[in-house]
């Protein structure tokens, strides 16, 4: 009627991307030592509960936002790949430290340059291993893009969203 | 507990044929055996009273290909290897002499006794063409996932080995990715890009 999409459709898919994104059950995909600081971000102190992401689900059948922590080396990739085809949609990618996001300090060998190489990731948090502060923006990024997942509204022309950098619609 | 010359001495008089150097660096026994002569210098570690080499604590390889060259062209790091001359004041020491022989390959094993705290690492020559050696599985069995792991880095057979394969790597990799001729930009993923 105005635009692309009436009033209760645009409500309703508000509605979906404001449940969506405070009801997030994660994958840990832990494999190194950004796992402590997942731990940390997950326990009492920084308390990823607040956010609506403080249930891990440790089946990729339940999750929807799949948190790729760690090292992947090319002996882990296809085990990477087949959880994330596990997971159902909706479902999101997070990347979660540099070793994730770009392989790293590790070029060799064994090591992944990036997970983006074989899974499509929504939000990169670098960092080695990120801090729990810099962890909790990156989710807050990635509330912002579920939100917008259904609102009609474009996504940013930025293709890489990571966190410490804000970006507006 | 026996210093570092009375090792030698006593490995040397059980096997004057075996022994192809030896040396001692801040009080770290090293010897250099003939291949042929391992299983038997190890049995003889292990049950000897004066040895009792009852932990086998690593075992590992060396690749000599470029021991000594400087590399091709600029290269901001690079660590070609020399001969470790230590100071005199270090207790016990006796220098490197540098690679016992001219063979690629050295396998490294480190000893420990628990019950005479006595260390001694030994070294076997490993030639190129025929890179193989025998296993020490009878002996220790923690030899086994040391070995896999030396013959998937360092491509090095061990022989009499019950389990012999890779244990980092996949399956699929080709080559032997610590060989100093292995290309260091080499990349062999096992699912592709996606799109």
């Amino acid at each position: 009627m105005f635009g692309g999409e009436n009033f209760v459709t645009s409500k309703l898919n508000a509605a979906i991307g404001w449940a969506r994104k405070y009801s997030i059950f994660q994958y840990p995909f832990v494999t190194a030592c950004c796992g402590m600081e997942y731990m940390a971000t997950a326990c009492s102190h920084y308390d990823v509960d607040r956010f609506g992401a403080g249930l891990p689900r440790f089946s990729p059948r339940q999750a929807d936002v799949l948190f790729v922590v760690g090292t992947i080396s090319h002996k882990m990739a296809p085990v990477l790949k087949t959880i994330y085809d596990q997971m159902t949609e909706p479902k999101w990618v997070v990347a979660f430290g540099v070793c994730t996001c770009t392989g790293g300090f590790y070029d060799n060998y064994a090591t992944v340059m990036g997970i983006d190489t074989i899974i499509p990731v929504d939000i990169y948090i670098p960092g080695c291993p990120p801090r729990p502060e810099y962890v909790l923006d990156g989710l807050m990024k990635l509330q912002e893009k579920i939100q917008l997942q259904h609102s009609g509204k474009p996504y940013p022309k930025a293709q890489m969203y990571h966190a410490g950098q804000s970006f507006s619609v | 507990m026996l210093d570092n010359p009375s090792l030698f001495d006593l490995l040397h008089q059980r096997f004057p044929a075996a022994i192809l150097s030896t040396h001692a660096h801040r009080g770290d026994a090293t010897v250099t055996i003939r291949s042929e002569y391992l299983l038997d210098v190890a049995r003889f570690l292990r049950d000897e009273p004066g040895f009792r080499m009852n932990f086998l604590m690593d075992l590992t390889a060396v690749d000599y290909l470029t021991f000594g060259q400087k590399p091709p062209g600029r290269a901001a790091h690079f660590n070609a290897g020399v001969a470790v001359r230590p100071p005199a004041f270090i207790q016990d020491q006796i220098p490197w002499p540098g690679p016992a022989t001219g063979a690629r390959f050295e396998v490294v094993y480190h000893f420990y006794s628990l019950e005479t705290g006595h260390r001694l690492r030994l070294k076997v020559p490993v030639e190129e063409d025929s890179p193989q050696v025998d296993s020490l599985t009878p002996v220790w069995a923690s030899a086994d996932w040391f070995e896999r792991e030396v013959w998937d880095m360092f491509g090095i057979r061990f022989k009499g080995h019950p389990n012999l394969k890779r244990i980092l790597m996949y399956e699929e990799f080709q080559g032997h990715p610590l060989r100093k001729d292995y290309p260091v930009n080499r990349r062999q993923p096992l699912i592709g890009p996606i799109n």
